[in-house]
């Protein structure tokens, strides 16, 4: 394993910004993990240390296979995360909506292009990404149809679910977009939450990720990981969407991951000053949680579910 | 007459609205919506808002047509001096045509879209934000130039801005509305979280002047005292910051500048050091300068059209 430091950036008053670069492996360039760009994706920070925790034990076994090479960024924003703020402090931009980036143009369109020329000519793209919806997600592999995309590859990673979904004009700017449309089999991994560290999830998510490259054949030489799913696809056009009636308190009953019939209850919004139930959300169909409201509070037309119907 | 596009409920005891003001004149005739408040922090829409509403009120013989005046998009924002939408981190400007299906900022743009469709002029109007100065002008996309500078002519602006089409922009309310046939003029001025009071006048004179221009408005206006620059598929050097540190200028924006003159300069409060000196690269006309002065390498420090 080596360190390096990608980019660096003096700050007025902070130490300086870095972003770090861990490298595995030697020869082609085969596969590249992005850790968080918004300082709220603790989740996703966990994995990626863990990640190369494990792929330091792998490479001291020898298990990487010769002639390839991996890089893990395991934070493109430490900057964020170290004041708990979500996305750039100074002026609130989004690192990952100014991919390809431009290194000289703005702060974060700087950082996005030091980022993007560390991660391109990779032949597999991994992102540990949060939705812009706060909420909690069944973990799933999640991909732009861009008309690169690669199903047989996402199914490698043996995760529950696959999900496929157009792009809107703003997601042009995406890493992920863009790593497609630069020739890297791209793919956004969803590890349940964000802003907090579900073990479980985190432990599948990283399972998922390994087993993607022993599949791949990164690695060599198996080792024993959680059972593999059948992946089902998603499309997610078709996931129905649940909307809250009322607004209120939110007390969720069902998780990401349940099965559900039509007509169990989801949740009840509750009556912030009498604790009446205002409403108990009804599943509409039969099918399992892919998405679920994570706040304490909901207000009216929220999404607070969506389900993936059977 | 007040009108609420958008109602529903907070989780604690109030309701969320956005509302306008519809003000009909004696007779039928063109329909205007002036809308702001997109951005929380920007607010020098707020007094043309209140001026235009007020003067038309007490002058309603002279209007030939509806005014409505939309003040605040985004309530919430304003009241929290955010630039976006609370809870949701998200900038309005960039979810339009909105969703009905969507989340409740998606389901809000897709109502406030609907509702101004089939407007004959809609100007939207912003005041930059926190970390920049802007000289009075109207942006266009290079899309819909022909057809909406002649319109921006008359607002009496100091600068026309027509720009290229960035797909990031196709999420804006001034782009949807013109991809659905509703010409939007938008107004950029001024500084995030302050009232400049004369550039208000200014914009509501020029209001005024593209109603009578539109045939809805017969009171007396007075002509715009500038005929604004305009900057037509003419390059715009935009001058990032090359070091981090705190920015020091004299300059304001709306001057001329020539190349290689000192703009201002960066420096570090803690060992008494220049750290990078900002100087045009061009001869031009800057029609935007950095506000907030601490930076980072890549701040934006100035825009200027080189003329
Ligand atoms: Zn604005």
């Amino acid at each position: 394993m080596r360190v390096e430091t990608i980019f660096e950036m003096t700050s007025p008053y902070r130490d300086s910004f870095r972003i770090k670069g861990f490298r595995f492996g030697n020869g082609e360039k085969t596969l590249a993990i992005a850790g968080p760009m918004r300082g709220d994706e603790i989740q996703q920070q966990y994995i990626c240390s863990q990640i190369v925790r494990r792929l330091t034990m792998a490479e001291q076994h020898g298990r990487i296979s010769e002639g390839k090479s991996i890089l893990v960024i395991p934070s493109c924003n430490p900057f964020s995360m170290n004041v708990s703020r979500r996305f750039w402090a100074m002026d609130n931009t989004d690192i990952n909506r100014m991919f390809p980036g431009y290194s000289q143009g703005e702060t974060t369109q700087r950082i996005a292009a030091a980022i993007f020329s560390a991660l391109e000519g990779f032949e597999y793209g991994i992102q540990l990404a949060s939705y812009y919806v706060p909420g909690d997600f069944v973990p799933h592999v999640r991909m732009i149809t861009t008309g690169y995309e690669t199903l047989d590859t996402a199914k490698l990673f043996g995760m529950k679910f696959v999900s496929l979904c157009k792009p809107r004009p703003f997601d042009t700017a995406l890493l992920n977009y863009n790593w497609q449309i630069w020739n890297t089999k791209a793919f956004s991994v969803y590890a349940g939450c964000t802003s907090r560290i579900d073990s479980t999830a985190a432990s599948e998510t990283v399972d998922a990720i390994m087993r993607m490259m022993q599949a791949a054949k990164i690695l060599t030489k198996t080792v024993t990981l959680s059972p593999a799913y059948e992946p089902a696809v998603v499309d997610e056009s078709e996931l129905l969407h649940v909307k809250a009636s009322h607004a209120g308190i939110f007390y969720r009953l069902k998780s990401p991951g349940s099965s559900i019939e039509s007509g169990d209850v989801l949740a009840q919004i509750i009556d912030p000053y009498n604790g009446q139930c205002l409403s108990e959300v009804k599943s509409p169909a039969d099918g399992i949680v892919f998405f679920a409201h994570n706040q304490p509070l909901v207000f009216e037309n929220g999404l607070i579910f969506m389900i993936r119907g059977m | 007459m007040i009108k609420t596009i958008v109602s529903t409920e907070l989780p604690i005891d109030e309701k969320f609205r956005i509302r306008k003001n519809v003000i009909s004149g004696t007779q039928k005739g063109p329909r205007l919506c002036v809308v702001t408040g997109t951005h929380g922090d920007e607010l020098e829409g707020q007094m043309v808002c209140y001026e235009l509403v007020k003067t038309v009120s007490e002058n309603l013989k002279f209007l030939e047509g509806t005014l409505e005046v939309y003040p605040a998009f985004n309530p919430l924002g304003i009241d929290t001096i955010q630039r976006g939408i609370p809870n949701f981190d998200l900038d309005m400007n960039r979810i339009f045509p909105g969703d009905p299906l969507g989340t409740m900022a998606e389901q809000t743009a897709y109502a406030l879209i609907e509702d101004i469709k089939g407007a004959d002029m809609v100007i939207d109007i912003h005041s930059s934000n926190l970390y920049l100065r802007e000289t009075p002008q109207v942006r266009i996309n290079e899309k819909t130039a022909e057809k909406l500078v002649p319109f921006a002519e008359h607002l009496g602006m100091d600068f026309i801005w027509v720009h290229d089409a960035a797909t990031v922009l196709e999420a804006t309310l001034a782009w949807s509305l013109n991809v659905a046939e509703t010409p939007c003029l938008v107004v950029e001025m001024g500084v995030g979280q302050r009232i400049n009071n004369s550039m208000c006048r200014r914009l509501v004179n020029g209001i005024f002047n593209l109603m009578k221009h539109l045939g809805m408005w017969t009171g007396k206006v007075a002509s715009p005292e500038t005929k604004p620059v305009i900057c037509q598929g003419g390059s715009v050097t935009f001058l990032n910051a090359e070091t981090s540190g705190v920015f020091l200028t004299d300059l304001k924006c709306g001057t001329r500048v020539s190349e290689t003159e000192t703009i201002g300069m960066i420096v570090d409060p803690l060992q008494g050091k220049m750290l990078s000196r900002v100087t045009s690269p061009v001869s031009g006309y800057m029609f935007t300068i950095r506000a907030y002065p601490i930076v980072y390498e890549g701040s934006l420090m100035a825009r200027i059209f080189n003329s």
